[in-house]
């Protein structure tokens, strides 16, 4: 679905933000980038956007080149909630930004409104439909960015530090979200900090440093890998690290507090 | 101990709202502590903050009753001058207060507005980047830095002005998990080295947890909990207010409800797995 062939972009200011990323995401997969700040990560999204071209290499998004393709061709595929919402957020109202893109892309008013009513209810934001989007808090403006692009069911979804901002019952509807649309088959990137929150989705995680990938794989493999965690400023999951200390634990780490509660106790029954 | 912060009865709705954003908050923070302060997004949190800096009621007006003491002096009688010795605020978003062209002239901006001396002002400004270690970035541009390292300079800035009490806005949420725990290091080490008081802004506290005194949950613009963070992590009410547990801590206290580990104190996970190394011998 995403793919990216020896990519290399560098700043005006001469920083090496991709420095030869090579990377493929299949449809349907759920992908996680990690990595410290400046690591490449944003970079990278923007280029399945088109918002940046690649100065060597190509990218390619369902197949065709994002160096020939229109940012409203892209933007039909791939849906991104950006770090920072205000630099997306522009209507007079909630509900006139969410019914935005989908009025652009021709859906039937009908469509449009119940697709609205839809992204309100789900993300909490039904009594703001006549409000400013400026009136929100931040992670209020989060949520509305996710909720317009859900809107217009794009292939793609690319979520960026979309935990900032979220209290623990957000993030817990939020991770709901991600495993919804992992089982209705989109294709979903997130980029974050927030190691707790990426691991019980149990994604592929990509590792980032430098503008390099330094590591690629199942969660539960990568987030054992101290070494390679260490060099690229990652941390490691509470529970993964718990599992490590115990030594003689099972062979996968715990994915939820109850399962590590349940071999605890499977131990001390005599 | 004296009292850095004293709240008390304090109430405060805007113009234009229906209901408070404050109701009757008391709070008393005694000086050298670091205080976590959590809450849903729209509890209120950063309108009790602007009461604390002053920009309640001195910038926005509204319906104000009750008190905020800072250091003994009313928050309502003190100018935003006075302020702004005494309360040193970051906000989450560092670039929101650095945009001199040097890192220096950006700490040492604040000194400047004031018109402290030349000497004490130098002074002050070397003093404050040598203790956040950022004296090699000194000349540099801060556009040119990373997040964490904006993040240094103005809590150089902040501090340069020998604040008794700084408050930071969700301070970790742009940081990566290793530069986030370097700042709650540095937190520890200005409260010991300085004495200052802290009051701190965060969903996440896995991090902080392990050197605040004190955790304040906020709901509906009411203190709904007040605790050590072992006594509000291990209660069940916490998690309702969308304060996240640590995943550590959810296993340490389902285990200790089982009477396998203790529950006198908080665990790291190498912790935890000692003590159910222990009760699994």
């Amino acid at each position: 679905m995403i793919r990216f062939d020896d990519v290399t972009f560098v700043h005006q200011n001469g920083v090496r933000a991709l420095d030869g990323v090579t990377l493929e995401v299949r449809a349907g997969e759920t992908v996680a980038i990690v990595g410290e700040n400046g690591a490449g990560k944003t970079t990278l999204v923007k280029h399945v956007t088109g918002l940046l071209k690649p100065a060597s290499g190509r990218v390619l998004v369902d197949g065709a080149d994002t160096k020939s393709s229109s940012t409203a061709q892209l933007s039909r595929k791939v849906g991104v909630a950006f770090q920072n919402p205000d630099h997306q957020l522009f209507s007079e109202t909630v509900e006139e930004e969410m019914s935005f893109a989908l009025k652009n892309f021709g859906f039937s008013p009908d469509l449009v409104a119940n697709r609205v009513s839809w992204g309100l209810e789900l993300f909490g934001l039904e009594e703001y439909r006549k409000s400013s989007p400026l009136v929100l808090s931040g992670g209020e403006k989060k949520r509305l960015t996710l909720a317009c692009i859900l809107a217009w069911d794009p292939q793609v979804v690319i979520l960026d530090e979309p935990t900032v901002g979220q209290d623990s019952i957000q993030k817990e509807k939020l991770a709901g979200t991600i495993r919804m649309l992992r089982s209705t088959g989109k294709t979903v990137v997130v980029v974050s900090h927030d190691i707790e929150f990426l691991w019980p989705i149990q994604p592929r995680v990509v590792v980032m440093k430098g503008g390099k990938v330094v590591g690629d794989g199942p969660a539960s493999e990568v987030m054992q890998d101290r070494e390679l965690l260490e060099s690229a400023r990652v941390a490691q999951p509470q529970l993964v690290e718990f599992h490590h200390w115990l030594g003689r634990g099972p062979e996968r780490p715990f994915v939820d507090p109850l399962e590590a509660r349940r071999w605890v106790e499977g131990g001390m029954r005599p | 101990m004296t009292e850095i912060l004293k709240i008390d009865g304090l109430s405060f709705k805007y113009p234009d709202s229906p209901r408070k954003a404050v109701s009757d908050f008391d709070l008393e923070i005694p000086e050298g502590e670091i205080v976590a302060l959590a809450g849903p997004s729209g509890c209120g949190k950063s309108t009790l903050l602007r009461t604390v800096n002053g920009l309640i009621p001195h910038m926005y007006s509204g319906d104000y009753s009750g008190d905020v003491l800072v250091a003994g002096t009313s928050v309502k009688g003190s100018s935003m001058r006075d302020l702004a010795q005494n309360v040193g605020f970051l906000f989450q978003n560092p670039e929101n207060q650095i945009f001199m062209f040097s890192v220096e002239r950006d700490v040492a901006f604040g000194l400047e507005n004031l018109g402290v001396p030349r000497a004490e002002m130098r002074k002050r400004v070397d003093e404050a980047i040598d203790l956040l270690g950022i004296s090699s970035l000194a000349q540099r541009a801060p556009h040119e830095l990373s997040d964490g390292q904006k993040q240094r300079v103005a809590l150089a800035g902040v501090l340069a002005m020998r604040p008794r009490l700084v408050i930071l806005d969700e301070p970790m949420s742009l940081l990566d998990p290793k530069t986030a725990s370097e700042l709650v290091e540095l937190v520890e080490k200005l409260r010991k080295e300085l004495g200052t008081t802290f009051v701190v802004v965060e969903h996440r506290l896995d991090l902080l947890v392990k050197h605040a005194d004190r955790l304040v949950v906020m709901s509906s613009g009411r203190k709904v909990i007040e605790g050590s963070p072992r006594e509000v992590l291990f209660g069940d009410e916490a998690e309702s207010y969308g304060v996240s547990v640590p995943a550590v801590t959810k296993v340490q206290r389902m285990l200790a409800d089982d009477g396998a580990v203790p529950r006198d104190r908080l665990m790291s996970p190498p912790e935890l797995a000692t003590a159910v190394r222990g009760a699994l011998r």
